[in-house]
């Protein structure tokens, strides 16, 4: 080994600690990158496969009875490479041994083979007789079913008893969400797959389809086959077709990748950059040190390059610590998303880790960063011309200027003014020691308003605007006396009628389709409530918008929309806006009850039931009733999924904050620590010669922590408002069709972060400061600066 | 000394001009100087007197603000830096007052620096055995007295086996015992291999070991004296 080589390792044995600081701040970027870049990759490719493998379709259609007859006409749209009709109904399951209603998405399975969207058998076998069903393999396991298990079914009014055959997990169905729900519960809601005999024969769908799915050659835009197909369907009851960003489960996959993108652009960046002005704080105090070092190595004969490698090698050390570091960490992270995506997404094969080639691009970037923090003192070393590098530094200048006038008129004491020269001595230094506290505050606020912004959701979703214990849909041919049969089922208190009418609102070239929920006038269970809180009824003479909704379709109130209807008459009107209200779930578009009715020229009727119930004891008895009433096609039990998101959350964002106090930690550390390092070495000679003249240890500790806990302080206010620019940033960046996130920035946000970052702050400084303790002022005075 | 010795280093009116502030510093004010083959010269005079300046100069540490110089038939008045480099690396050696050993690098290792890039060293337990270091090889600097810590330097500097020893007050640091030891090595080393060697130093006692005596004062050569005697380092007492 060379005697370079050595002096590198040693240096770094020396230096460990500051090395590892700084390490530990890089460590923090990879690891994020490996998570967010890794997870999302891998998220991305794992799904990919298993639509490649199972073909899943590029184009969802359904009609309400299109014949079979047209299926030529859909094969013969240019571009379509396959389609595979099937029967779908959606039905209330009755569970032997559980009290509680279960919904179930009934699917035909064909005579033949499955074309597309292809469901992977996991176990038994597919029904050979009508009296067999196969069900998604979560459901299975979260029923605790064994083969051979009977459940029942209500087919279209009939009970009908089947025997689970098999498990299956389909493309379709990789977050399985029931109707109204706002995350899987495998419980109550099931994927089953039935013989088309049955369905057709239970629907009344023989010789008919009602669910379309097509594949498209490669290459082809979608935009005109979803319209060519909506034409060839639209005589028999179409809905607009579908390309994959519109189907439920990718759309929550395309969510989750979205958000770990946005991850990965907001977080790294800011670990990376604290990086580099670390290695460079350190790196040019060391080149400093070691000036006399340097000018020997350039009279022994080393060229300007040896010298400059040497010492982008120590930071090369630093990066090799902080990479190991980070894809340990980074691993670790990546492992647990892994755990929880199996835990929320269906799919037949894990999701694979981090693929390789972000371990290996993220080593490039962790090189790169802390290559790019000692440049500068690098070529520093290397410019030193070697007579100069052999005599002793020229003392800081320092001048007098307003700032010391300033400390003068306030009779600043010696050592305060001591800590104000040094910061306007170096005010890059202080300005980036200031800034990376100051950002580690902020990764602080924009980690830590998520529960505040969490509490905000539950509080206008659940406990403002949906109040009802239980929510249930019906065939649309359900009469309006349906409300008057659930109010006399026990235990029922309130009970009240609305109607869902899936629509496309177009303005112009914007267009999206969206449920349009019907409010009475007297609506006290399902209602609308806008930021304040205030409950709004919607002006009956048009359509009141959530905000995502209106800024999607680019209109406002006052503007005019067209509102297509795609059941009911399926006609299409003209409605103005009439209001814009905050929501956090979905795209929600309501009209009055009565308005809608005059509209469509109905009499009053109903397409779901909202109602509580008087108290969870009367719940059992409600639920054994329920599950067979007539024309209910699912129930929704808001009681349970307000109860599992609140565990999922609380579970989730105490992992969530952990994470990110450690980061904030991390980040402040590094700060402190090196920077009070700094000037502890630059302030050595001076601080004992003062202990010489009789100063305490107190006050030349003062002397030594002031000026980091000083910029910690100032610190503060700086990181409160980029933490809140971040937090703004991120908010926007996870915003999507499927839920929003709000702005919630409570003191209390801002009090954690800076009360974690000036504890962290202050034990870093007093690790350094402890190190007076054993100055040893002879020996201090003696060496050569 | 022989007939017609080859002449190593050769310089005319060698001139450097610091800029200190609003100072202007005349270090070397016109120096004509001629250094031979073999030769022990010592370079003596005040601080100040601009010995430490020449020093670098011809070491390639440092570039004249006017004059020339050659070394050997060499002119590196107006070389490259990287001619410079080159120009160290292969030909000089230098021994400095304060010894500049690296802390965090033992004995051997020290003088491994030089060998590492070296076109013809001997081995770093050679030269550490030339300045009767060989049982302190794997000592760090902080564990060695101020005279070995100086002979590890002298190892570094010889272990190229350099044309020139450049030596900058070479015993300013120690006491008059250890100081003979290291003068004791660089006259054993003179000696051995014929390296031309310069020691600058204003300690006037050092004069007697020489084969010539420059004086420079202010910046200009004051007296040159050439030994008949030569004492050795022992007989020198300060």
């Amino acid at each position: 080994m060379h005697a370079l080589d050595r002096k590198l390792l040693r240096d770094f044995k020396r230096l460990w600690v500051q090395g590892l600081a700084i390490a530990l701040v890089l460590a923090a970027g990879i690891a994020v990158i490996l998570m967010s870049v890794g997870m999302s990759r891998a998220l991305d490719d794992t799904r990919a496969a298993y639509y490649d493998t199972n073909r899943f379709a590029h184009v969802f259609a359904s009609a309400r009875r299109a014949p079979l007859s047209i299926l030529p006409d859909l094969r013969a749209i240019e571009g379509v490479a396959q389609i595979e009709a099937q029967v779908r109904a959606y039905a209330v399951l009755d569970i032997p041994g559980r009290a509680k209603p279960a919904t179930g998405l009934l699917i035909s399975r064909p005579e033949g083979e499955a074309v597309l969207n292809i469901p992977l058998l996991r176990s038994g076998h597919w029904p050979e007789t009508n009296s067999e069903v196969v069900v998604n393999r979560p459901f299975f396991d979260a029923n605790g079913f064994a083969l051979g298990d009977e459940l029942s079914v209500n087919l279209n009014g009939r009970k009908r008893s089947l025997t689970i055959s098999g498990t299956a997990l389909s493309p379709e169905f990789v977050y399985t969400i029931g109707p109204g729900a706002l995350m899987p519960q495998n419980e109550t809601f099931g994927i089953l797959w039935l013989t088309a005999e049955v369905m057709d024969a239970s629907y009344g769908m023989s010789g008919a389809f009602n669910t379309l799915g097509l594949a498209l050659l490669p290459r082809t835009s979608v935009a005109p086959v979803k319209a060519q197909v909506k034409a060839v369907l639209d005589p028999y009851g179409a809905t607009t077709p579908q390309d994959r960003s519109g189907q439920q489960s990718n759309a929550f996959l395309d969510a989750e990748i979205t958000q770990l993108r946005v991850l990965a652009y907001v977080l790294p960046p800011v670990f990376l950059l604290i990086t580099v002005f670390l290695v460079s704080m350190v790196m040019s105090r060391i080149v400093q040190l070691e000036r006399s070092e340097i000018g020997l190595m350039k009279a022994i004969g080393y060229t300007n390059l040896e010298i400059a490698l040497h010492y982008l090698m120590l930071a090369g050390l630093i990066a090799a610590l902080g990479v190991g570091i980070g894809w340990l960490a980074g691993s670790w992270l990546a492992l647990a998303m892994a755990r929880l995506y199996a835990q929320y997404f269906d799919f037949p094969f894990l999701v694979f880790g981090v693929p390789l080639s972000v371990y290996a691009w993220s080593a490039g970037i962790g090189v790169a960063t802390t290559s790019l923090g000692a440049l500068r003192a690098a070529f520093a070393a290397a410019r030193l011309a070697p007579a100069v590098a052999m005599a002793p530094p020229a003392p800081p200048r320092f001048q007098t200027n307003l700032g010391d006038r300033a400390m003068a008129a306030l009779h600043l004491s010696q050592p305060s003014r001591m800590i104000l020269r040094a910061l306007l001595r170096w005010p890059l230094r202080a300005g980036m020691t200031l800034l990376g506290m100051a950002l580690a505050v902020a990764v602080l606020v924009a980690s830590n308003f998520f529960p505040d912004a969490m509490e905000e959701i539950i509080d206008s979703a659940f406990y403002q605007s949906n109040r009802q214990d239980m929510l249930l849909l019906f065939d649309p041919s359900a009469p309006v006396s349906a409300v008057e049969d659930v109010r006399r089922l026990p235990g029922v208190m309130q009970v009240e009628p609305q109607q869902y009418y899936s629509a496309r609102l177009i303005n112009g070239p914007y267009e999206k389709l969206v449920p349009i929920s019907s409010v009475s006038a007297s609506a006290d269970l399902a209602r609308v409530v806008d930021g304040t809180g205030q409950a709004i009824a919607p002006d009956p003479s048009g359509v009141l918008l959530s905000d995502r909704l209106a800024s999607a379709l680019h209109v406002t109130v006052g503007d005019s929309i067209t509102v297509s209807f795609e059941s009911g008459l399926r006609e299409t009107h003209q409605v103005p806006v009439t209001g814009v209200v905050t929501q956090f779930f979905g795209l929600g578009a309501y009209m009055d009850e009565t308005a809608l009715n005059r509209m469509f020229r109905q009499s009053p009727r109903l397409t779901n039931v909202n109602l509580t119930l008087a108290d969870p004891g009367a719940a059992e008895e409600f639920e054994s009733q329920i599950k067979d009433f007539p024309r209910l096609v699912a129930t929704i039990n808001m009681t349970e999924n307000r109860q599992s998101f609140l565990d999922t959350l609380s579970q989730n964002i105490l992992v969530v904050t952990t994470i990110y106090g450690i980061l904030g930690t991390i980040i402040t550390v590094g700060v402190a620590y090196n920077a009070t390092r700094v000037q502890l070495s630059e302030r050595a000679r001076e601080l004992a010669s003062l202990r010489i003249l009789g100063f305490s240890k107190g006050e030349v500790a003062y002397i030594l922590a002031g000026e980091v806990l000083l910029l910690a302080l100032i610190a503060q206010p700086v990181g409160w408002a980029l933490g809140a620019g971040v937090a703004s940033l991120m908010t926007s960046g996870f915003s999507s069709d499927l839920y929003a996130i709000p702005l919630v920035l409570e003191p209390g946000t801002f009090a954690r972060a800076s009360l974690i970052v000036l504890g962290a702050a202050t034990v870093s400084v007093a690790l350094v400061a402890r190190r007076l303790n054993n100055l040893d002022l002879i020996a201090v005075m003696k060496t050569r600066e | 000394m022989s007939q017609d010795p080859e002449i190593v280093f050769r310089t005319e009116g060698l001139t450097k001009t610091y800029q200190t502030g609003d100072v202007q510093v005349h270090a070397l004010a016109g120096v004509d100087l001629t250094l031979y083959a073999a030769e022990l010269t010592v370079l003596l005079g005040q601080s100040g007197s601009g010995k430490s300046t020449l020093l670098n100069i011809l070491g390639g540490l440092d570039h004249p603000s006017k004059g020339r110089f050659w070394f050997k038939d060499r002119e590196l008045t107006e070389a490259s830096d990287r001619a410079l480099t080159r120009y160290r690396r292969d030909h000089v050696g230098f021994v400095f007052q304060f010894y500049n050993l690296v802390p965090s690098l033992t004995a051997r290792e020290n003088v491994q620096l030089v060998t590492d890039v070296a076109r013809a060293p001997m081995t770093p337990a050679e030269a550490l055995d030339l300045v009767g270091l060989s049982h302190r090889m794997d000592h760090f600097p902080a564990q060695m007295s101020g005279g070995e810590q100086q002979r590890v330097a002298i190892a570094r500097a010889i272990a190229k086996r350099p044309e020139v020893l450049l030596c900058d007050e070479p015993t300013g640091a120690l006491d008059s015992k250890t100081g003979t030891q290291v003068l004791d090595t660089l006259r054993h080393v003179n000696e051995a291999f014929g390296t031309s060697t310069v020691v600058i130093t204003h300690n006037a006692a050092i004069q007697g070991m020489a084969h010539r005596v420059i004086r420079l004062a202010d910046g200009q050569i004051e007296s040159v004296r050439v030994n008949d005697t030569r004492l050795a380092p022992a007989d020198i007492v300060w």
